[in-house]
């Protein structure tokens, strides 16, 4: 009994870390097994590699390059950064982007953790496992396609859940879009496609702390709070801001919502919301690719600035 | 278990985190890689008062246009079998959506993928579709479409799409405003029917005591502001000239008909669902007395058996509303627009499906829902409409009244009007704002719109 434990922890744990779990020294077998893998790792990794060189590195490098350029390809200086922030789009982009990761990055972090706590906890096998897939089901849906869906339940007079919606005033669709909602209505849009998906992972996680270490606690007389408080969230740390960073960087370029929300909603919703939809605007209807290019850098330096910090303060690149 | 989906994350996260830039990225740099081919295959001709790339007489043509203009592509298909054609729906540019020009902007930095020929609910679209370094409408009307034809159209109905004395599209259909009421509600009721906007206020709160939960009206569309201030003669929307806007909202007018709908909003006469929601049908199909707005609502609404589905010989349209003592002026919405690609390899298979959609009474008299644009369609189409005896009223006599009174003041600028107000104004309104408290700001955020088009404001 302990021991399979033991071993499924030790599985999860180098399958779900992504930095393999705790390192071992490896045997002289594993070495030649390692030596023969590696060749073909190569194989596997360069697709993803050749992918997100070709689609991810190279154009941000060249999004970099034309944001310093004007119109015509000479140096511009940071003339496309103060013309894209003095844009009077730019400010009420970058606050409803703000609301939106605040509302989201909260409810995310604390939630999930929680659920994933609670997921864990659960003795049957079956139903915790069945509860896992059930939160899972909404993430295998597409960005676009989940939108569309939340048009339905977002509409008050064809809601499934009208009563909730009218319970808070809102009697039309236009209503429960208002601006002042959007932050949280995409937010709770977010949680529902994403947050099914990262309970997975911290219940993999959490699979990963040693039974005896849970035991000992026990043995110590901590309590189900106290035990998920002083053992499970500290070791839970590197996770949690790894799906803070993760969540961060996806959240940041909001735009597939806002932008089947703006168009369902004739156009109630702004077409520039977001800082994404933004520099779509820039680049397709403004013909303006290095303003475009200037805001995309701006997103990509913001999002590193806080992704360092994630990184930092979680600990996520130590090793154990 | 958990790492199918870690790398599921791992993979889709980025995917999305560089779509944008990934866009931007492969578009310049198949750019940068290979140069535009259309530069190098295009020699200038004057003939047609543009360059035109080589043409092959056997290209299919690709046809873009909305849900409802569906019906045109089929009845062009079946009249011209031996022309192949690829018709795609898009979304018509609906509500100031752009979908047109940003498409559009995204195949000219590609340099190739350019429909023949588009579909556009916006009729602005003529003010940057014939602009930049790469317009992407054809000139029609210097040696492509013959004068002849084109002097078939309405007065006027051109306007929207001549820029400095040349044709970049052809008229679908016309849009003016006009005063739709329910003859049988009126007679019902006693009341009649009102000419002026004074007597449609008073009728209005009339309602409101007498017979409330009926409407003499609609605010909820992205397209309101063009029924109610472009018809009340507000100039919040005038282009002084290519690059000058100007808009007033201070102006009397403006002020006028914002104080009428606040008045009427607080009577609860009129909706503020948009006309196409399942709402707007649901709460108000036989609710509905009047609804000033466009003359296309009589086949998109009130025949239309998925809208309000009038019983025939009830609803009239009236002509426009008049300020007391002033003649009367009408709003416009839309009337949708067709244009040409510059790129098209095959501009003859493309001039005759616009020859066919346009005049063809195949379409704009069997088929189409609004007011053809091409003057012996309208006449037909109107004669159909009386002889089908749908509406009460003169109604052929009104709404060709209706369509040369369209009031020239309200311009056709690079930007959609209707997104700013819908933006703007329709949530607020909504939330129980007063109109006239939130005209300052409709005229701050037309101008910061104007600015960013490359407008400067008067």
């Amino acid at each position: 009994m302990t021991t399979s434990s033991a071993e499924r922890s030790l599985t999860d744990a180098s399958a779900g870390s992504p930095r393999g779990g705790r390192r071992r020294r490896p045997t002289s077998r594993q070495r030649t097994v390692t030596g023969r893998w590696s060749r073909v790792s190569y194989v596997f990794v360069s697709g993803y590699a050749l992918l997100a060189l070709a689609f991810g590195v190279l154009p941000t490098l060249y999004a970099v390059f034309i944001a310093f350029l004007d119109g015509d390809g000479r140096f511009a200086g940071i003339a496309n950064f103060t013309r894209v922030v003095g844009d009077f789009r730019f400010w009420p982009a970058v606050l409803h982007v703000g609301a939106f990761l605040l509302v989201w990055l909260v409810a995310l972090l604390v939630l999930v953790t929680l659920l994933a706590l609670l997921v864990h906890g659960i003795g049957r096998r079956w139903l915790s496992s069945s509860i896992r897939f059930v939160y899972y089901i909404p993430g295998a849906l597409a960005g676009a396609s989940s939108v569309v869906l939340w048009l339905f339940v977002l509409n008050p007079s064809v809601s499934p859940v009208a009563a909730v919606l009218r319970a808070f005033g809102f009697e039309t669709f236009v209503q429960t879009v208002s601006p002042a909602n959007l932050p949280v209505v995409f937010a709770i849009i977010a949680f529902w496609t994403g947050a099914g998906g990262w309970i997975v992972v911290m219940y993999g996680a959490l699979n990963s702390i040693p039974d005896e270490v849970l035991e000992a606690a026990r043995m110590d007389g901590a309590g189900v709070v106290r035990t998920a408080l002083h053992i499970q969230l500290p070791m839970l740390r590197k996770w949690i801001s790894y799906m803070a960073v993760m969540s961060l960087a996806t959240g940041a370029q909001l735009f597939v919502e806002p932008r089947v929300l703006s168009q369902a909603s004739h156009a109630v919703v702004p077409s520039d919301w977001s800082l994404n939809q933004l520099a779509y605007l820039y680049a397709f209807k403004q013909q303006d690719l290095n303003g475009s290019s200037a805001i995309a850098v701006i997103l990509l330096v913001v999002s590193l600035g806080l992704s360092t910090f994630f990184v930092v303060r979680g600990g996520l690149f130590e090793r154990d | 278990m958990t790492t199918p989906h870690t790398r599921e994350r791992l993979t889709r996260i980025p995917t999305r985190s560089v779509a944008l830039v990934t866009v931007l990225g492969a578009s310049m740099l198949a750019l940068a890689a290979c140069t535009p081919g259309a530069s190098t295959a295009e020699e200038p001709d004057s003939q047609y008062g543009f360059p035109i790339v080589e043409q092959k007489a056997d290209a299919p043509i690709t046809v873009w246009v909305d849900a409802s203009r569906q019906p045109a592509a089929d009845a062009f298909k079946a009249a011209y079998p031996e022309i192949p054609i690829t018709v795609e729906t898009y979304d018509g540019g609906a509500d100031g959506s752009g979908s047109f020009q940003t498409k559009v902007q995204a195949f000219n930095q590609a340099g190739s993928g350019w429909p023949d020929v588009v579909f556009s609910t916006q009729n602005n679209d003529a003010a940057w579709a014939s602009q930049g370094d790469e317009p992407f409408a054809a000139p029609l009307n210097k040696g492509y479409f013959e004068q002849s034809f084109l002097d078939g159209f309405t007065e006027g109905a051109l306007t929207p799409l001549t820029v400095d004395g040349t044709v970049y599209g052809l008229r679908n259909d016309l849009a003016p405003t006009v005063t739709w009421y329910d003859q049988s509600l009126m007679d019902e009721f006693g009341y009649t029917v009102p000419t002026t906007w004074e007597e449609y206020q008073e009728l209005g709160e009339k309602v409101a005591a007498e017979h409330p939960g009926y409407i003499i009206g609609g605010v909820g569309d992205a397209f309101a502001e063009e029924i109610y201030f472009w018809g009340a003669k507000a100039p919040v929307n005038t282009v002084v000239d290519a690059n000058t806007l100007s808009s007033d909202t201070s102006d009397p007018y403006a002020q006028d008909m914002a104080a009428i709908i606040d008045d009427l909003l607080d009577a609860g006469v009129l909706a503020q669902e948009n006309v196409f929601s399942p709402e707007f049908v649901q709460k108000y199909t036989g609710k509905v007395l009047m609804l000033p707005g466009p003359v296309w609502y009589s086949g998109a609404l009130f025949s239309n058996p998925d809208s309000l589905n009038a019983k025939p010989g009830t609803i009239a349209a009236g002509l426009p509303l008049a300020w007391e003592g002033e003649d009367a002026v009408a709003g416009n919405v839309g009337g949708g627009t067709w244009f040409i690609s510059q790129h098209s390899a095959n501009l003859d298979s493309a001039k005759k499906f616009l020859e066919f959609v346009t005049s063809d009474e195949r379409y704009q008299v069997d088929l189409a829902s609004g007011l053809p644009a091409y003057e012996a369609a309208a006449d037909k189409w109107l004669a159909k409409q009386a002889e089908a005896g749908f509406f009460a009223g003169d109604f052929a006599e009104n709404v060709s009244t209706a369509s040369t009174q369209v009031w020239d003041g309200w311009g056709y600028p690079r930007f959609s009007q209707e997104a700013v107000w819908a933006k703007t104004v329709t949530p607020k309104l909504a939330a129980g704002e007063s109109l006239v408290d939130l005209l300052s700001e409709w005229e701050a955020a037309i101008e910061n719109e104007a600015q960013v088009n490359g407008y400067t404001i008067q």
